[in-house]
């Protein structure tokens, strides 16, 4: 049960984007269409879970045990950097596929905040293996759900005639602003 | 301005040194308040958003959170702008990120021991310093090409600029917001909550940015930051617009 709260919570309540701001870079640049939306947040998911399954076990059997937890930032930096480079090795010497999707946003991923954003939240809130596995989980579908959503929503504001001063990232960013507050409606929902 | 700009931008990507050298003797002094108003990283090239829409719900946060960034800015920019020969090409990335995260280490210890209020304030952020892409931008596009003098002052330049947008942004959230400045009570009549929010932080910072561009009476950037991104060349999204160009003519 606990589980699923920590899942709904990471994608609607607390949503990295919307409620967080992390990961806005991304967000406000590959929001332009539905497809490469989509791919990003994929991408993001799988990072994110992949390099949680990473730092976990570094940070509770490594540094933990000698009293490094303030080493953490460099670690886990270190790590998700490491771990980008070496899926991309691998997905474009063994799964040409998926490589083809999502490629291209991985290099992206490395200096987006939400992946180093989750790990570090998942060991300051202190949950376990699984909850921290679940919570990245959350943060990367709502990532994607924002991004879809905001996809939508932008194709829309591109084509109004807004005035001259408010053309681009301005008239942009007011359309988030309006999509968050619509996610505010579910603040409070698990308490 | 904007011609001004992409000089400067010109002459440090040539690979003749001395040009370089010609322009800092022109005006070192330049590289210092280019970064205050006309390259405002936050208001004219939008870089670090994150932080700047996440923790200016006080204008106190702000401040901290500007000079925090400054002071990790100034001396990342310094060490590689001494190192930018020894460095690799090929894992120059890495390297600087690494470097960057070790400020980064040491600005949240100092912060711990003598702020602890604002430490607490700002939480995650000030570990997300890391990830800034201002900080990495600039050492990406100026520091390791440029002097050790350049750097520290464009550092400087930069992350004022950076404080003064984020100070901008935390006033008027934190005085529409909650009717205080500082803590001290303004006394207004009306307040409107939604500011300190996180719809506001969007909004506020996308009103901001429309009034900046017409007061300096240019148009508004189509893109986010994405020009100085050191991933720009990777980013499908940017190379549908621009990148293209530059395969071409490269």
């Amino acid at each position: 049960m606990t589980l699923i709260v920590i899942l709904l919570n990471a994608i609607l309540v607390d949503n990295f984007v919307l409620s967080k701001f992390m990961g806005i870079c991304p967000f406000l640049g590959v929001s332009k269409k539905l497809d490469s939306a989509v791919g990003m947040g994929a991408a993001v998911t799988f990072v994110m879970v992949c390099a949680t399954l990473c730092t976990y076990p570094i940070y509770t059997f490594i540094l933990v045990p000698m009293g490094l937890e303030y080493l953490k930032t460099i670690a886990f930096i270190l790590i998700i950097a490491l771990f980008v480079q070496l899926v991309e090795m691998i997905l474009k010497k063994k799964v040409q596929s998926l490589y083809n999707a999502l490629g291209v946003y991985l290099p992206l991923i490395t200096t987006n905040c939400a992946v180093l954003g989750v790990t570090i939240l998942n060991v300051d809130k202190g949950f376990g293996f699984t909850e921290s596995l679940i919570n990245s989980l959350g943060g990367g579908l709502g990532f994607s759900l924002a991004l879809v959503i905001f996809s939508g929503v932008r194709s829309r504001v591109n084509s109004a005639d807004v005035p001259k001063m408010f053309k681009g990232v301005p008239a942009t960013l007011i359309a988030a602003s309006i999509v968050s507050l619509s996610f505010m409606g579910f603040s409070g929902l698990f308490g | 301005m904007a011609d001004n700009a992409a000089e400067t931008k010109k002459s440090a990507s040539a690979p003749e040194k001395e040009q370089v050298r010609k322009k800092n003797k022109k005006g070192v002094f330049g590289e210092f308040t280019k970064g205050i108003i006309k390259e405002n990283p936050t208001l004219v090239t939008l870089l670090g958003m994150c932080p700047t829409l996440a923790v200016t719900v006080m204008a106190s946060n702000g401040i901290g959170m500007g000079l925090a960034t400054t002071f990790v800015l100034i001396c990342s920019n310094l060490v590689i702008s001494l190192l930018k020969n020894v460095i690799p090409k090929a894992v120059r990335l890495p390297c600087f990120i690494v470097i960057i995260a070790s400020f980064v280490t040491l600005i949240e210890f100092l912060m711990k021991g003598y702020l602890p209020e604002l430490y607490d304030s700002l939480g995650l952020y000030l570990s997300l310093i890391t990830v800034n892409c201002i900080i990495l931008g600039r050492a990406e596009a100026f520091a390791s090409k440029n002097g050790v003098l350049a750097s520290v002052l464009d550092a400087l330049g930069m992350g004022l600029g950076f404080t003064l947008a984020l100070f901008a942004m935390g006033s008027i959230r934190e005085i529409i917001g909650t009717g205080k400045w500082f803590g001290i009570d303004l006394h207004l009549p009306v307040t409107m909550t939604l500011f300190i929010m996180s719809a506001g932080g969007f909004f506020t910072l996308g009103v901001i940015i429309a009034l900046v561009n017409r007061i300096a009476g240019r148009s508004a950037p189509a893109e986010v930051g994405c020009a100085a991104c050191p991933n720009a060349a990777n980013c499908p999204s940017y190379n549908k617009t621009e990148g293209k160009k530059e395969a071409v003519s490269e």
